[in-house]
């Protein structure tokens, strides 16, 4: 069995990001395993711009965000395989791909990165009530379609699920010559970014109808007609309020589930965000295993992925050289008022950096502190005059601070 | 010039499949044909998947006895056919003092079925379901119960039977039957058909083909049942069946691994319109409720799908398995609820030798094979067996269905089985590929391009289910 000192399963915005850094912190055993036909993953189909501008500083499409790391890895390099796709992991690190051209390959690792992404809620988790009919997809999916293969899922659509794929779909169907007759969100916000509310829905004249579902999918074979009603506080159906819409297609944009399976064969612990419980470091529980991107919590700006994905980079460089001690005392880091979750879960107590933690507010707040505690003692805290559930807000905490938390630091959201 | 078969099989659900491959036991000119544009597409695959023990059905119905003899041919069936299957055994539950009286009925009636059973005290129980209602007081295990592919099943029994001769005609749905001569003229969507004889297996259609005979002094009243899927994980839920008691409407909600290990929760049971397969919302969340009262952790966050099935449930509350009143060569095989699955392959052989063979001369087909090619699963290999594989066709390494780890070797094998898919589901169905918990999300674009290349049709032709559910509207510009 080839033994190998890193390998990065995923080479999306997370994966070459990783490899690139931990190639540039002197790991050179090193190898990507990309399971679709070329590297950048998810980013190939999001023909859309809007990235690259804190990691670039200028506006990027997916392809062209994605492209400037592909130009990196092979100038640095950096060996892949393509259509490789891991089928076994061990906790030893000893893991199984399975490709066309090499067969079935066993590497015995000593660190690797989980770069895997997310999968699209669907139907199915969502409970979708009525008809098992054709024309209901994912935004991921008819995007996938309509930007790789040329291929148009419909003619008049709804779109459930305001976040971000299901309004960039809204405007791509609508460019493409589709009638998008309106988006709708079960919560009373957006779960998409603000810019494209305004570039995706206000543009284009499609309404946007908040705490709205879908109460019944209608047709024979194809969809014919889609059922709306409004939602009470509990997201309970209210009778009555029914608005039918005749359309062919339903798009899903109901949400992203880290894609963790392989963390599953090995009873990695998982956290609320489906993604690994991770430190500082973005190291889960098994030592050697490290996690970054949307696999581990759904991000909501790409540049976000990259930037954390070099830190895991960075950590299996450290990792490797055994500069990361995990036997240190860990400090649990728990969500506190308004917070729905909290990276790093925990963080070991004689950092390397200064620490970046990341969360989501559990609804939209004005006027709001972060405050960054350890029992009475304040260790830090940040005024936001305003947070939505649809943005990642992150907060820094120097290392020395470290030294005074007692048991555990709790990362709470208050009024000013 | 008119072709005029020996027999005609309407419906090529679990019940016509098991019955087409009996008759290619035989020299016969059989024909099976089906409304959908597969095999197993209607009730055949929306059911528990369940192969009952027989603890269950009362003494002396067509119920007991088909499957109590059903329940015996299953270990050799799934090795004929390469059909996954795993005999877990089931238990149902007490979960008051009063039912334990009940259960002990429920043995009474297995012994006269013929079923081996034992009765299971409350530590017992928790022992072999640690997940159970810890409140649970008792409950009645049968060793002899087991969950099956029925996909798989159905597909297979429908290969197998076509590799022995029989012609299977898909998207032919029947307009009307008359008696002309010594056959039966079978007007269809598409070309007249002519048979001899004519078994009507049409499911929840059952009773409009029989009148089409004749004056039938029973009908079909579909009942819908509701399921959830949830995802295989780690953890185990639970090892086998678990059965509420039993009342009028069925044997309850069950909680069940399945042949995938994944788990099974449902059926709901409410009359319903014969096309309706719908979910709704209410029906679900009493699914829940009840479920959990036996399986209280059940984790339903990690539901897949949901979906429902319709059972055919009959007026006469047993299966019909009889000629018509007027016409001995007309069989009519309707009603075939649960347990229809277990029981196929025994009404099949009842059907043959004892309704079939007296108005038609049966005489051996010297070249039957009982067995089906075997499959390459790729995920049920040893490494040694998957090297071997990838060897021989590389196409084996390549994974297409990133969940189920679904190759695309084994999706090109169903195309090259005489039984092949022609929709995403037909694929599904047959390879596990979009089973997995993102439901075809990232595979169904490669498959549908697949099946697209194969058939040489354009990509808005390649359907999700029956013909019309089309998936593709339009191509914007040259596809791949």
């Amino acid at each position: 069995m080839r033994q190998i000192d890193l390998v990065v399963i995923g080479s999306g915005a997370a994966g070459m990001a990783a490899a690139i850094e931990a190639k540039k912190n002197g790991i050179n055993d090193l190898l990507i395993l990309e399971k679709d036909e070329k590297l950048g993953g998810i980013l190939n189909q999001c023909i859309h711009n809007g990235f690259g501008l804190t990691e670039f500083k200028e506006e990027l499409t997916g392809p062209e965000y994605l492209q400037r790391f592909v130009d990196e890895v092979k100038r640095l390099e950096i060996p892949y395989k393509l259509n490789a796709q891991v089928i076994d992991l061990t906790k030893d690190k000893v893991l199984t791909y399975s490709s066309k051209e090499d067969g079935l390959v066993k590497l015995q690792a000593k660190a690797i990165i989980m770069a895997t992404g997310c999968y699209e809620r669907n139907a199915g988790a969502i409970m979708l009530p009525g008809d098992r009919c054709s024309g209901v997809i994912t935004a991921g999916t008819a995007q996938r379609y309509l930007n790789i293969n040329g291929l148009m899922v419909g003619k008049r659509v709804v779109i459930l699920g305001s976040g971000d794929i299901g309004l960039i779909m809204a405007r791509r169907l609508t460019l493409e010559g589709a009638k998008v007759l309106c988006v709708s969100e079960i919560m009373p916000y957006s779960a998409g970014l603000n810019r494209n509310i305004q570039q995706c829905l206000i543009d284009y004249d499609i309404p946007l109808y908040l705490s709205r579902t879908v109460s019944k999918v209608v047709g024979k074979d194809r969809l014919e007609k889609v059922v709306l009603s409004a939602v009470d506080e509990n997201l309970q159906i209210i009778p009555g309020t029914e608005m039918e819409f005749e359309c062919d297609t339903l798009i899903l944009s109901v949400g992203l589930i880290p894609y963790v399976s392989l963390l599953n064969y090995i009873d990695c612990p998982i956290s609320s965000t489906k993604g690994a419980v991770v430190n500082q470091y973005m190291e889960t529980m098994i030592p050697g295993i490290f996690t970054a991107g949307n696999c581990l919590h759904v991000h909501d700006v790409v540049d976000f992925v990259s930037q954390e994905a070099r830190l895991a980079g960075r950590s299996a460089a450290l990792y490797l050289k055994n500069e990361i001690d995990n036997n240190e005392k860990k400090i649990p880091i728990k969500p506190g008022n308004n917070i729905s979750y909290v990276i790093p879960q925990f963080v070991l107590e004689n950092s390397v950096d200064d620490i970046t933690f990341k969360f989501r507010v559990r609804k939209p707040l004005k006027d709001q502190v972060v405050m960054i505690r350890s029992g009475d003692i304040v260790l830090g805290k940040v005024v936001k005059p305003a947070l939505i559930p649809s943005e990642m807000v992150m907060v820094n905490l120097s290392k020395d601070k470290l030294q005074e938390v007692k048991d555990e630091i709790v990362i709470s959201v208050e009024d000013r | 010039m008119k072709q005029i078969h020996d027999v005609l099989i309407i419906g090529a659900g679990v019940t016509g499949t098991m019955i087409a491959r009996e008759l290619s036991k035989y020299k016969l000119d059989t024909l099976i044909i089906d409304k959908s544009n597969d095999a197993g597409n209607l009730t055949s695959s929306a059911n528990s998947a369940i192969i009952h023990s027989g603890y269950d059905p009362e003494p002396g119905t067509n119920k007991a006895k088909f499957n109590v003899l059903g329940n015996k041919m299953y270990p050799e069936l799934v090795k004929d056919l390469d059909v996954p299957y795993v005999a877990c055994g089931s238990l149902t539950v007490a979960l008051e003092e009063e039912q334990l009286e009940i259960l002990k009925q429920l043995e009474e009636r297995s012994k006269i079925n013929g079923v081996p059973v034992q009765l299971l005290n409350k530590e017992e129980v928790l022992k072999m379901e640690p997940n159970i209602n810890p409140e649970v007081k008792g409950a009645l295990y049968a060793p002899t119960a087991g969950v099956i592919d029925p996909f798989n099943l159905v597909i297979h029994a429908m290969e197998n039977a076509i590799d022995n001769g029989v012609t299977f005609l898909r998207n032919h749905e029947v307009k009307g039957i008359k008696k002309e001569n010594d056959y039966f003229v079978v007007n269809t969507n598409k070309e007249d058909l002519y048979a001899r004889v004519v078994i009507n297996a049409a499911g929840v259609k059952a009773d409009k083909i029989a009148a089409m005979i004749e004056d039938i002094d029973w009908a079909i009243t579909p009942r819908k049942g509701e399921y959830y899927l949830l995802d295989h994980y780690k953890e185990g839920l639970v090892n086998r069946t678990i059965f509420p008691l039993p009342s009028k409407k069925g044997k309850g909600i069950l909680v069940s691994i399945t042949s995938s290990g994944n788990y099974i929760v449902g059926p709901s049971s409410e009359f319903a319109d014969p096309d309706d397969v719908s979910t709704d919302a209410p029906t679900l969340a009493n699914i829940k409720a009840s479920a959990s009262l036996m399986v209280p952790s059940i984790p339903f966050k990690e539901t897949i799908r949901v979906f429902s099935g319709l059972r055919a449930t009959c007026t006469r509350h047993d299966f019909i398995v009889e000629p018509a009143k007027s016409e001995r060569n007309f069989i009519n095989v309707a009603g075939i609820e649960s347990p229809g699955f277990v029981s196929a392959p025994a009404i099949a052989e009842y059907v043959v030798n004892e309704l079939v063979k007296p108005v038609l001369t049966l005489e051996k087909n010297p070249n039957f094979n009982p067995r089906v090619k075997p499959y390459h699963r790729m995920h049920y290999l040893n490494e040694e067996e998957q090297l071997k594989a990838i060897k021989e066709d590389s196409d084996f390494g390549e994974i297409v269905c990133n969940c189920e780890h679904i190759s695309l070797g084994e999706i090109k094998e169903s195309l090259e089985r005489s039984c092949p898919p022609v929709s995403i589901k037909g694929v599904k169905r047959r390879c596990r590929a979009g089973f997995g918990k993102c439901q075809g999300g990232f595979c169904q674009p490669k498959i549908l391009l697949l099946l697209a290349k194969h058939y040489n049709v354009s990509p808005t032709e390649i359907p999700l289910n029956e013909d019309g559910s089309y998936i593709i509207d339009h191509l914007i510009k040259e596809a791949k």
